[in-house]
């Protein structure tokens, strides 16, 4: 197999991995009988032809780089997190707790005190898998899918038992303070002479652009990224190094599990305002697909998450003013992690074919 | 909680463990060549959907069940594509067509049917339906073992009984034959069953495809059997109980029988919290019933009670020469 040039591995692989499922979406929305032209340009003008379509875009996407980062940071030091969706709903119990906590006057001192909420409780979900991984050699894999479900029960339980405010029927906690309300784009200066309606995009979206760079910085720029990155690479040369691998699961998979844990301050704090059941809606599982195709670094997870962001509000145009069900963002969602995660090798051997005849040709 | 009680709860674990146990030992044959499988959830639902779908179209349950195995197959070869042919990540494929399955369900269902994803409610020939064991009636009589014949045992569809006769197959097909014999060797050490002569990939297809055929088995059971229509996300995580399972059971057949069993326990009782707390006097919440096979799953899975194994070779692409 030829070995591809790094641009055209960095950029190529994911582009024509979007093609093909983009490709194949297209068949089969011809399959039961749609016109794909169409459900495009519904989903181009949906999600990206308006200020209101922009605005649920980038409250998706600030969810999306919350989870896309989160399995970026374990993919690093090799570990595999899929439970960014249930350390996502734990976080999301972080931060009810303490927006509940106490009378917030003001949403400059509740977020800081949010994010450290949602961020610890999701990094103490994902702190016992990364445990029986480093200590017991459970499969991380496995033990975060449990742990999924085993979120999903436990908030279930507390939403339906001890949260739920008296004479309520929901299962749901209480209301936020108004206090503790974050600023949609339509509150903040400059930005509302162009978002003028009510979207769901909030301040929370320059903290997920600030964790890009944050997460940048730490992977590349610190010494625990590079243990993380040199222990990811290769487990018996980081060990001969003197990096301890317990170490770097833990510190790894806290990490992770604290960015998939900050998610709730989009959706649970910036959107819904209370915690309901399965507050996540799927983001967290939506992180693989992103940070495979951001070839996890944190700019290329900004960009993916972006594109997911346009596909998730595409998606809910699509079923709003067309026949085609919104679940057709589950199936490019799953053609994309297949492409970019699983098939891979079969687009760099595509590539390769295309780019030997080229050096051929030029010799 | 009296007999008949006890009874009507064993009467569900076994309607609840089937497919769990087929689903379950489905994934057995793949893990066992080593080649991971978390799609057995997506596989099952599009197994159900095909199901539910071509069984209402024709009124035919078994072509439906045809239909649903080559639903399920038509995922097992994408996963083999990519796990063996292609040799990329297994978990990732899995994980992938989990989504593709949720996706690709509802939006066939949609246009076949325009029920909102559902596919019509099926009866008569388009259902499996319960079948009568022998003396059934006339066991009823005996004291004790005679009423547990009669409604316990008697009385499944015929899937049922296949996914118990398979628990017994599994076992021979695994340890007597000589497939089995190699279909655990690729899983341990495929060099060895290389250097043999035989073809891994050839067996490591097979396997994958064994774990399709008994996924649209289990989907076919819950569109046909357990329910009368295929409905969105019907499969609910059963897959993924399926996969505890089998580590529960430590990748051998009766342990999964004992496992899903287990497991089916837990999802029959959930229904009756009533008897719950008529028996032992405490109130377990629901949500907690619904964990247990989860946490149960990890109590294994980090050894605290006997250590799950798993294949040596799982997850590992067998590349033939370096």
């Amino acid at each position: 197999m030829t070995k591809l040039p790094t641009w055209a591995d960095l950029v190529l692989v994911p582009l024509i991995s979007l093609l093909l499922a983009a490709v194949i979406s297209g068949l089969v929305i011809l399959a039961i009988g749609e016109d794909p032209v169409n459900a495009a340009k519904v989903m181009v003008t949906g999600a990206l032809g308006s200020p209101y379509g922009w605005g649920y875009t980038l409250y998706y996407t600030t969810s999306f780089i919350f989870s896309g980062l989160a399995v970026t940071v374990a993919y690093h030091a090799g570990q595999f997190n899929i439970g960014g969706e249930g350390q996502a709903q734990i976080g999301g119990l972080g931060v009810a707790l303490v927006c509940l906590a106490l009378p917030w006057p003001h949403w400059t001192l509740a977020l800081p005190a949010a994010m450290i909420g949602a961020a610890a409780f999701g990094a103490a979900w994902a702190a016992i898998p990364a445990y029986l991984q480093a200590k017991r050699g459970s499969h991380i894999v496995i033990t975060t899918i449990m742990f999924n479900y085993i979120a999903a029960a436990l908030i279930i339980y507390l939403l339906v038992g001890v949260l739920k405010p008296a004479g309520q029927m929901d299962p749901a906690t209480a209301r936020f303070p108004a206090g503790a309300a974050l600023p949609t784009f339509k509150d903040i200066p400059i930005l509302n002479a162009v978002f003028s309606s009510n979207t769901p995009a909030n301040v929370t979206f320059f903290v997920a652009v600030a964790a890009c760079v944050v997460v940048w910085a730490l992977l590349w720029r610190t010494r625990l990224g590079y243990q993380i990155r040199a222990f990811g690479k290769s487990e018996p040369a980081a060990i001969y190094a003197g990096i301890s691998p317990f170490r770097m699961i833990m510190v790894s998979m806290l990490i992770s599990g604290g960015l998939a844990g900050l998610m709730a301050i989009n959706n649970v704090m910036g959107e819904a305002e209370r915690l309901l059941q399965n507050s996540a809606e799927g983001a967290g599982f939506i992180g693989i697909a992103v940070a495979l195709m951001g070839r996890n670094h944190p700019f290329g997870v900004f960009l993916a998450a972006l594109l997911f962001g346009f596909l998730y509000q595409g998606g809910a145009e699509l079923g709003l003013w067309t026949t085609i069900p919104i679940e057709l963002r589950l199936l490019v969602q799953g053609l994309v992690i297949l492409f970019t995660g699983a098939l891979d090798t079969m687009v760099r051997m595509m590539l390769g074919v295309f780019f030997r005849t080229r050096v051929k040709g030029a010799a | 909680m009296d007999y008949a009680t006890l009874l009507q709860i064993l009467d569900t674990t076994v309607r609840f463990a089937t497919p769990l146990l087929l689903a379950c030992l489905a994934g057995l044959y793949s893990e066992r060549a080593g080649i991971f499988d978390i799609g057995l959830e997506g596989k099952m639902l599009m197994a159900g959907m095909s199901a539910g779908a071509v069984a209402a179209l024709t009124g035919s349950v078994w072509l439906g069940l045809i239909a649903a195995i080559a639903g399920s197959l038509l995922f097992s070869i994408v996963h083999g594509l990519a796990s063996i042919t292609f040799r990329g990540n297994q978990l990732i494929s899995g994980v992938a067509l989990n989504f593709v399955a949720s996706g690709a369900t509802v939006l066939v269902a949609q246009s076949l049917f325009r029920q909102g994803g559902r596919t019509p409610p099926l009866s008569g020939a388009a259902r499996f339906n319960p079948i009568e064991l022998p003396f059934a009636e006339a066991a009823r009589a005996i004291p004790g073992i005679g009423p547990f014949y009669t409604e316990v045992v008697s009385g499944h569809s015929i899937l049922v009984y296949a996914a118990l006769a398979a628990v017994p197959l599994t076992w021979w097909a695994l340890y007597r034959t000589r497939f089995g014999l190699r279909l655990r060797a690729v899983g341990e050490n495929p060099e060895s069953v290389d250097t043999a002569g035989v073809s891994v990939v050839r067996l490591r297809y097979t396997a994958v495809m064994i774990t399709g055929a008994l996924c649209g088995m289990a989907g076919a059971y819950m569109a046909t059997g357990l329910q009368a229509g295929f409905g969105k996300e019907m499969t609910a995580g059963r897959g993924y109980i399926a996969l505890a399972a089998l580590i529960f059971a430590k990748w051998r057949p009766w342990y999964a029988l004992g496992a899903t069993m287990l497991f089916g326990f837990f999802q029959a009782l959930a229904l009756r919290p009533d008897v719950i707390k008529g028996t032992i006097g405490i109130d377990i919440p629901v949500p907690a019933l619904d964990a247990l096979p989860y946490i149960l799953t990890v109590i294994v899975l980090a050894g605290f009670v006997g250590r799950a194994i798993p294949p040596r070779a799982g997850g590992i692409p067998y590349v033939k020469e370096r």
